[in-house]
């Protein structure tokens, strides 16, 4: 294979047959970046026509199986010959810095970095905090937590405001306090903590000195609901495992942790990208805003729309592994792009347009197989409170810059805006 | 059609109690629990969706002898 650094100029009649050979159909780096939150790489198409596997080059000059199709796609995130472990040789990371990798690679394993039993026990004691029926008690609460911060949004005199700081960010980090169970008096600390945490534009050293502030606050509260058990999240872990005779302080310190990484950015990524979706489809907006029962699916939509944590779902094969036409070596990196298999046209059809009424629940936004998102029913129920408060308490609420002018994260690991300027 | 649910696998996603509460639900760990084995109509399609969707494979639907 010719080692050109070109990106996106493939696709003509050549290239693609030459491509094909060597299974290798485009010579772009991946991840692609994509150009705005109204378009996919145009790359994923190209795997996808080809068959929808195909070897790449990933930004890191390493090489990995990069998977655009649907079926396929879940086919494989279900088949356990494949492995989540980040300690392993040539797991396709796509972040480019070596530090960053390095400590992706150093951190003490959570559940989503498990395999086999191992996984399955570590999830199956955390399993009973997320079921639908504990979700459904958190509403009351969240919807005083979106009401407060629409509240404040309506008392500014300019009448706009920056919907990152002011909404997307807040609401899952206090969600996620409430959750775990972050006394109230800590909120502001603890925010103070995890907004900067989360910022795209924070350097790494300062996030990691913010990193281990977070885990010794973490440990802290451990400590105190130990002494003085609480009835949340935290506090019941705790208990369990006291019970068991199992307490293990840096296991549920990591776990806190996760919690908080997987479910604050995910999240408010979502609200800011769903918002500017919403806010492109005035017709379509309006619909949901005359009828709540058709949030739910529109949120669904919007998660497959923008499938924001585009290349989390990676793997390794631990053996080979034949794909149709195509052999995976054992040792081999496998990136399952969620965004390349919402935008499959088999499956979805016409997937570029945004249709809030096409009943998209089988979408991979929230990956598939045994890792499938632990936090999907607090997500959804975030963002299904969040637009239809929004668009009821704010019904003028408009996009203050062109959307040229919005910073959205086309490099970060997860999609999303850093700044969203509104007004109304 | 007769729906079976694979406890030793499920993951408690939750999806298939999203789709249908009343032919699903989850024991406080987190586990599926049927309500019933048997859906009927509307419901015995909403299974059939939510067998679909369910990402650990728990669910499986059995057809039987007499379904149309
Ligand atoms: C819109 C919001 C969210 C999106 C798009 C999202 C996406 C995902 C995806 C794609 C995975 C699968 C990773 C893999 O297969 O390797 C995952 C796993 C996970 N998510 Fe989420 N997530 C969201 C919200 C949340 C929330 C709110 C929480 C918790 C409070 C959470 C906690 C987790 C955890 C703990 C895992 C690991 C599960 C495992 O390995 O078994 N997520 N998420
Ligand atoms: S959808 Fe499947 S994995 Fe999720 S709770 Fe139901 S049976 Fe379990």
């Amino acid at each position: 294979m010719p080692e050109t650094a070109s990106i996106t100029t493939t696709g003509t009649a050549s290239t693609a047959t030459t491509g094909a050979a060597s299974g290798k159909v485009t010579d772009a780096e991946f991840p692609v970046a994509r150009g705005c939150p109204f378009s996919t790489p145009a790359e994923y198409e190209q795997i996808r026509e080809h068959s929808p596997i195909a070897k790449v080059r990933l930004t890191t000059g390493r090489e990995a199986w990069w998977i655009a199709g649907h079926e396929l796609g879940r086919t494989v995130l279900a088949d356990r010959r494949f492995s989540s472990d980040r300690r392993r040789d040539n797991f396709p990371f796509v972040s480019t810095d070596p530090e960053t990798r390095k400590q992706l690679q150093d951190q003490p394993t959570s559940m989503l970095g498990m395999d086999g039993a191992e996984h399955a026990q570590t999830r199956r004691a955390l399993m009973g905090e997320f079921t639908v029926r504990r979700m459904a008690g958190l509403r009351p609460r969240i919807q005083q937590i979106v009401d407060q911060h629409i509240d404040e949004m309506l008392s500014s005199e300019q009448r706009s405001a920056d919907l990152v700081e002011a909404l997307s960010l807040p609401v899952p980090s206090l969600v996620i306090c409430e959750l775990l169970g972050v006394p109230y008096a800590d909120h502001d600390f603890f925010q103070g903590l995890t907004g900067p945490l989360l910022r795209h534009t924070t350097p790494p050293e300062a996030r990691g000195r913010i990193q281990e502030e977070l885990n010794t606050y973490l440990g802290t509260l451990i400590d105190r609901k130990l002494t003085d058990p609480t009835d949340d999240l935290l506090g019941r872990q705790i208990a369990k495992q006291h019970a068991a005779g199992t307490f293990d302080r840096t296991s549920l310190v990591s776990m806190a942790f996760l919690l908080l990484i997987a479910g604050h950015e995910t999240t408010a990524n979502m609200i800011s990208l769903g918002v500017v979706g919403l806010l492109q489809h005035p017709d379509q907006l309006a619909m949901i805003k005359n009828d709540p029962e058709k949030t739910p699916p529109a949120v669904e939509e919007l998660l497959r729309y923008f499938t924001i944590a585009d290349t989390v779902t990676a793997r390794v094969a631990t053996e080979d592994v034949q794909l149709g036409d195509t052999t995976i070596n054992a040792g081999d990196g496998v990136v399952i792009s969620g965004l390349a298999a919402d935008h499959d046209p088999t499956v979805f059809t016409d997937p570029d347009r945004i249709d809030l009424e096409r009943g998209a629940r089988h979408h991979v936004a929230f990956g598939f197989g045994p890792h499938q998102c632990i936090g999907q029913t607090l997500a959804r129920m975030e963002l299904q409170i969040v637009f239809d408060t929004l668009f009821r308490r704010i019904p003028t609420l408009r996009l203050a810059a062109p959307l040229d002018d919005i910073p959205f994260k086309s490099d970060a690991f997860v999609y999303g805006a850093e700044k969203l300027p509104v007004a109304w | 059609m007769r729906i079976d649910a694979n406890t030793d696998v499920c993951i408690g996603a939750g999806q298939c109690v999203l789709t249908d509460p009343t032919v699903f639900d989850q024991h406080d760990d987190g586990i599926v629990m049927l309500v019933t084995k048997h859906p009927e109509g509307e419901a015995a399609h909403r299974a059939r969706e939510a067998v679909e969707l369910c990402p650990s494979g728990a669910l499986s639907l059995i057809e039987e002898p007499g379904d149309s």
